[in-house]
């Protein structure tokens, strides 16, 4: 038996499987807010701070999610450390949840902060069209392969479970 | 007498007592600390807690004497920066230091039973409940910089001395409500502690973007710019901080707790 069958047969059971799966979306949420910050406001300088012109829930908004990005970014690492030291980590499946923590943050970005709370636009002083497209389907493509992977290790999973059920 | 006197060439009475005060409280530390370690019943004390103290007592007076000190009366950049280090990583640093545990192994077994005691009153259930120190902390930060408090402080001595220690208890509570190094007999579960550390970081996020568009009276715009900043994204550094601390204590629990219960099968097998 390889070792990976041996994980599925064994020791990962269907709470280690999510877990796997929760642990990447944390981190891809808190690494793209990280990132988007990096790089569009104090690299590029295409976003604001703030703008001023935002209404108050946007403000609010933008401040709860900034401080459960922060704060998820660090839990994502310890459930990761935590499943390494039960040796149940299972990459692919880890980084199909980073690909749907990224996708779902800049599609949640993309449309309901910058297009219907207004916090702020992707850029100022161009035609805001095509970087709004360029943003939300970047998005929806990364979102998409993340929840196929989700799906796939899933399937996986099972079919070996059920193999080592049989066999059992 | 206006507050901006302060500091004017060479040191002023006040400053040298402030410093001290700072001596002695390291000075008072480090002896405890010291010669508590001397007896057997004790490990020695860490010295990772000696230099937290002591880098804790140097936040906390710079904060009040000095360059920084000296140019917040007129800067409010500075004016942030300063409360950065008092109201977040002087708390932290102190917090990691364990003054109360060094306090109850250093006095005699009765005066510890009877501050421990002192510690259980429900005064302090209620003070050390996250949701009373957030509001502590962070609410008495938004009424700081919303209303004209920010402006009176600067004309009020006895004023101007009550938000600054204001500051640094609130902020000291708030760390020990949510990091438990010293005895805590009121401790409160992960998911409560994190949900309300979470709000809390964002009513401070929320607080720094609206100084950066709405300057207290008496801010020029571009110093409340960038105090605003300096909140922002210096708060974000010290609340990993404490985040990363948060974390590793849930993850020693969780480790701990596998430990105990794998010990428990085998008994049970054997």
């Amino acid at each position: 038996m390889t070792n990976r069958e041996q994980l599925y047969k064994e020791e990962l059971n269907s709470y280690y499987l999510n877990r796997n799966l929760w642990s990447g979306v944390l981190f891809g949420m808190g690494l793209i807010a990280f990132f988007d910050e990096a790089v569009f406001h104090q690299l590029l300088h295409w976003h604001h701070f703030y703008d001023r012109s935002t209404p108050g829930i946007g403000l609010v908004a933008d401040g709860l999610f900034h401080a459960f990005s922060w704060f998820a970014t660090v839990w994502s690492l310890f459930i990761l450390a935590e499943l390494r030291s039960k040796k149940v980590f299972w990459s692919k499946r880890w980084w199909a949840g980073v690909l749907v923590g990224v996708g779902a943050f800049q599609l949640y970005d993309g449309v309901i902060q910058h297009k219907i709370m207004r916090i702020h636009q992707i850029r100022y002083g161009v035609d805001i069209l095509p970087y709004d497209l360029a943003w939300n389907i970047s998005a929806g493509i990364i979102l998409a392969i993340g929840l196929y992977l989700t799906a796939r290790t899933k399937k996986g999973w099972e079919e070996m479970r059920g193999i080592a059920a049989n066999e059992g | 007498m206006k507050v901006s006197h302060w500091g004017h060439g060479g040191f002023t009475f006040t400053e040298l007592i402030i410093q001290l005060v700072a001596l002695l409280g390291i000075g008072l530390y480090v002896g405890a600390a010291v010669i508590s370690s001397r007896h057997g019943r004790f490990r020695p004390w860490p010295r990772h807690r000696y230099i937290c103290w002591i880098l804790g007592m140097v936040c906390v007076t710079i904060t009040i004497i000095g360059p920084i000190a000296h140019r917040a009366h007129s800067d409010f950049t500075f004016h942030m920066i300063g409360h950065l280090l008092l109201g977040m990583l002087a708390p932290l640093l102190l917090v990691f230091s364990a003054p109360i545990t060094l306090l109850l192994r250093t006095v005699r077994v009765n005066t510890a039973r009877r501050i421990s005691r002192l510690l259980k009153m429900s005064y302090f259930r209620w003070i050390t409940d996250p949701v009373a120190a957030s509001l502590l902390n962070v609410g008495g930060l938004w009424l700081l910089y919303t209303t004209d408090l920010y402006q009176m402080m600067h004309h009020h001595l006895f004023l101007h001395i009550l938000v600054h220690v204001h500051v640094f208890l609130a902020g000291y509570v708030f760390t020990a409500s949510m990091i438990y190094i010293d005895p805590t007999p009121h401790r409160t579960s992960f998911v409560y502690r994190s949900t309300v550390y979470v709000l809390a970081l964002a009513a401070h996020e929320i607080l720094s973007k609206y100084i950066y568009a709405h300057p207290p009276n008496g801010v020029p715009s571009l110093q409340a710019e960038m105090g605003g900043m300096w909140m922002y994204y210096g708060g974000d550094l010290i609340d990993v901080m404490i985040i990363v601390v948060m974390f590793y204590q849930w993850y020693q629990s969780r480790r701990s707790l596998i430990r105990s219960r794998a010990k428990g099968q085998l008994v049970r097998e054997g």
